[in-house]
């Protein structure tokens, strides 16, 4: 008699089982498909951080003057904080709309590490919003005078600093998103921690137009990235525990 | 010798449960379990408790005190997560994707039912005609039917449901109702609360009643 | 969640009204030999040290600097680890202590920035560089500005201040870059010359580091003073409906408490 109520307990939790897979690959493919998808149905406000970016690069030959030297000489750096700023709008609502229509609470019980969650929704606003503006760094740059030599060094920094700024962005934005009001709080807690990232990245540009080395500073990079993508996802999972408590 | 196999634990079971905030007693100590079929209606007046006795057993929030169980075993994210389906407040769907795009995310993450499609899941609560609409051109109560759509489309033997019946009319009530009805002769167990305006259709669920 | 492993005494003190009556009782002590140690640092390094050889007595600032800078990455550790207890087990006296650490530990920064940026006109000719040493000085205090922030953010203080400790916990990289960029890079700012270790290897005459060495004492002293006294004032406002802190504000004795919160 026992034996039977087993049996008949395991056959019903047994229909409930999965017919389809949610292995750890799939569930990222869908998670970046969505997060593809919503951004596709909002592009046209992702051209705004490119405009952006374009007005600001124009604005420099206007406010110091045409003279090619000067321009080509701080180039490098000022398209690097370019970037930097045209991301944080973007950064600070990573978050919040998922927060806010209760699709975090979902990730929290997802059967997958919510970690690789994070990390996939990282990589889809890296793709999103960080890609276009690698893409018209050419057009910046001849904008500022950069040197045409220097370009692909200016492009390798950016492709491995703004992965790194993304993935340091993710953890702020997961704790800012927890808070009422947080207004420029996001800008104030990511600027600092991007100080280092821009100083290796600017030196990298500046070598390589001097004709110097540009290695090292691209290594260091890289290194931090790979840091990064281990460590980021673990402490914006935490972040985000700390977000959906309230 | 004949030994007979020990009884099934329950699916979830909380032994001298309780949560505080800011020191002050929000609910407990609390002692119940929900077997496979089994129903339990957390029932309470607005403020009592109850959204945040759900969030506690889903994980969301540790408990002050006392423990919670998943079949048998003390709760952990393996125990958990994949085997409890949740429907709160916010029904976790985006307003700019369809109800197929939104379940078929989360069947991405949560896994499908077998025999069960988005389309078939929206058939079954009725609105399988705006099944690609977006999810913002859908009043409050389609909205909750997605949710419930949800539900049937992954697996998950325990359902934690807070207020489904909120923003349903007539028909949606007794919808959700026969959902739960169906998931429990399946062999699921839901625990769902209520502030007891809705007459809950299983006179055999146990009630658990907080004070505010 | 069972905390046998603990000494019976950390279970004490880390229930609030204990904690308040047991800071209290050993803050003004710290004060005072935080106080006495300070007076007798700035004697020996103001009065007794000789000049130094190559900066005259534009080097005294030291005395002040140099503790200060030891101050501000000491206390970011202690506000660190605080906040790793404060996220691990929800202890709120490690949230009460990691919160009040901050603006301590940035006043710390503050100065140490402002001293050095005093000492560095006379001894480079700049008020300011952007040296690796600096820089990630400053990005110190931008980071104990940004755990203030954050933690003000939330209403909930007892949330608003395990996102605190996460972002200090991130921002902690910060600590052995700030300390080993002189070894690092190439920086205007002097190496190290005081060894830890074995201070007798340090290269700086004994007649200043003796000073220096009673000027970080009671630095550290102060810190430990300001921070019993500020967690007292925390843990009151935390704590303000109940029971203990009532009878302390009405002037009737509070209940004994044995059980922690």
């Amino acid at each position: 008699m026992a034996s039977t109520a087993q049996s008949m307990h395991d056959d019903r939790v047994a229909r409930g089982r999965r017919s389809s897979g949610t292995s750890a690959s799939a569930a990222c493919i869908a998670l970046l498909r969505r997060d593809l998808v919503l951004a596709w149905r909002r592009r046209g406000e992702l051209f705004l951080p490119l405009l952006y970016a374009v007005i600001v690069a124009a604005l420099f030959p206007f406010a110091l003057g045409p003279d090619p030297e000067l321009l080509a000489r701080i180039a490098g750096g000022v398209l690097l904080v370019i970037v930097v700023l045209a991301m944080l709008p973007a950064l600070e609502s990573m978050f919040r709309v998922d927060l806010e229509d209760g699709t975090l609470e979902q990730w929290l019980l997802a059967p997958q590490p919510l970690a690789l969650l994070a990390l996939t929704r990282v990589i889809a606003h890296w793709l999103t919003t960080v890609l276009p503006l690698v893409v018209v760094m050419p057009l910046l740059g001849a904008l500022l005078n950069l040197p045409v030599k220097v370009l692909p060094v200016l492009i390798v920094a950016l492709l491995l600093a703004t992965p790194l700024l993304v993935l340091l962005g993710s953890v702020l934005s997961a704790l800012a998103a927890g808070a009422r009001r947080s207004g420029i709080l996001l800008a104030l807690m990511l600027l600092p921690l991007a100080v280092p990232v821009v100083i290796f990245a600017a030196g990298a540009i500046a070598a390589a137009q001097a004709g110097m080395p540009f290695i090292a500073p691209l290594t260091w990079l890289a290194a931090a990235l790979i840091l990064a993508i281990v460590l980021a996802p673990l402490a914006c999972a935490a972040a985000l525990r700390i977000a959906v408590e309230s | 010798m004949d030994t007979f196999p020990a009884p099934a634990a329950p699916l979830l079971s909380a032994h001298r449960l309780a949560f505080s905030r800011n020191d002050e007693p929000v609910f407990g100590p609390l002692d119940f379990s929900l077997g496979s079929g089994e129903t339990v209606l957390v029932e309470g007046d607005n403020g009592s408790g109850k959204t945040t006795l759900l969030r506690v057993l889903a994980g969301m929030l540790p408990p002050g005190a006392g423990e919670i169980r998943f079949n048998g075993q003390p709760a952990s994210r393996d125990n958990r997560n994949g085997h409890v389906l949740w429907l709160g407040h916010r029904t976790g769907m985006n307003d700019s994707l369809s109800a197929r795009e939104n379940l078929g995310f989360l069947a991405g993450l949560y896994g499908t039912r077998s025999g069960m499609t988005a389309a078939t899941s929206m058939e079954r609560v009725g609105i399988g005609a705006w099944i690609d609409e977006p999810l913002r051109t859908l009043s409050a109560g389609q909205k909750k039917r997605v949710g419930l759509a949800r539900l049937l489309l992954s697996p998950g033997e325990v359902w934690l449901l807070d207020e489904p019946y909120a923003n349903l009319d007539r028909h949606g009530i007794d919808l959700v109702n026969a959902l739960i009805a169906e998931h429990c002769a399946g062999g699921g167990a839901a625990l769902v609360t209520s502030h007891g305006a809705v007459r809950f259709a299983d006179t055999r669920a146990r009630h658990i009643h907080l004070a505010a | 969640m069972s905390r046998s492993y603990l000494p019976h005494w950390i279970h004490w003190l880390g229930s609030p009204p204990n904690f308040y009556r047991f800071a209290g009782a050993l803050r003004p002590w710290f004060m005072a030999v935080a106080l006495i140690s300070a007076l007798i640092g700035l004697y020996g390094g103001l009065v007794l040290a000789p000049p130094d050889y190559q900066q005259g007595d534009a080097y005294r600032i030291i005395f002040i600097h140099v503790p200060s800078a030891w101050m501000s990455l000491f206390i970011y550790a202690t506000m660190a680890v605080a906040g790793l207890v404060a996220l691990v087990w929800r202890v709120k006296l490690a949230e009460v202590i990691a919160m009040e650490c901050a603006p301590t530990g940035a006043a710390f920064t503050l100065i140490t920035l402002v001293t050095g940026s005093l000492w560095g006109k006379p001894m480079w000719g700049t008020w300011w560089t952007w040296d690796a040493r600096l820089t990630s000085e400053l990005v110190l205090l931008f980071l104990y500005l940004g755990v203030i922030g954050l933690y003000n953010a939330f209403e909930d203080h007892r949330r608003g201040a395990r996102a605190a400790s996460l972002l200090a916990l991130v921002g902690i990289v910060n600590l052995p870059i700030v300390h080993y960029s002189v070894q690092w890079w190439n920086t205007l700012h002097q190496g190290t010359t005081v060894n830890f270790l074995d201070p007798a290897r340090s290269s700086i005459a004994p007649a200043m580091l003796w000073p220096l060495l009673v000027m970080a004492l009671a630095t550290h002293l102060y810190f430990f003073a300001s921070l019993l006294g500020r967690t007292r004032t925390g843990l009151l406002s935390l704590e303000s409906g109940k029971q203990w802190v009532r009878a302390l504000v009405g002037g009737q004795p509070a209940q004994t408490t044995g059980a922690p919160t």
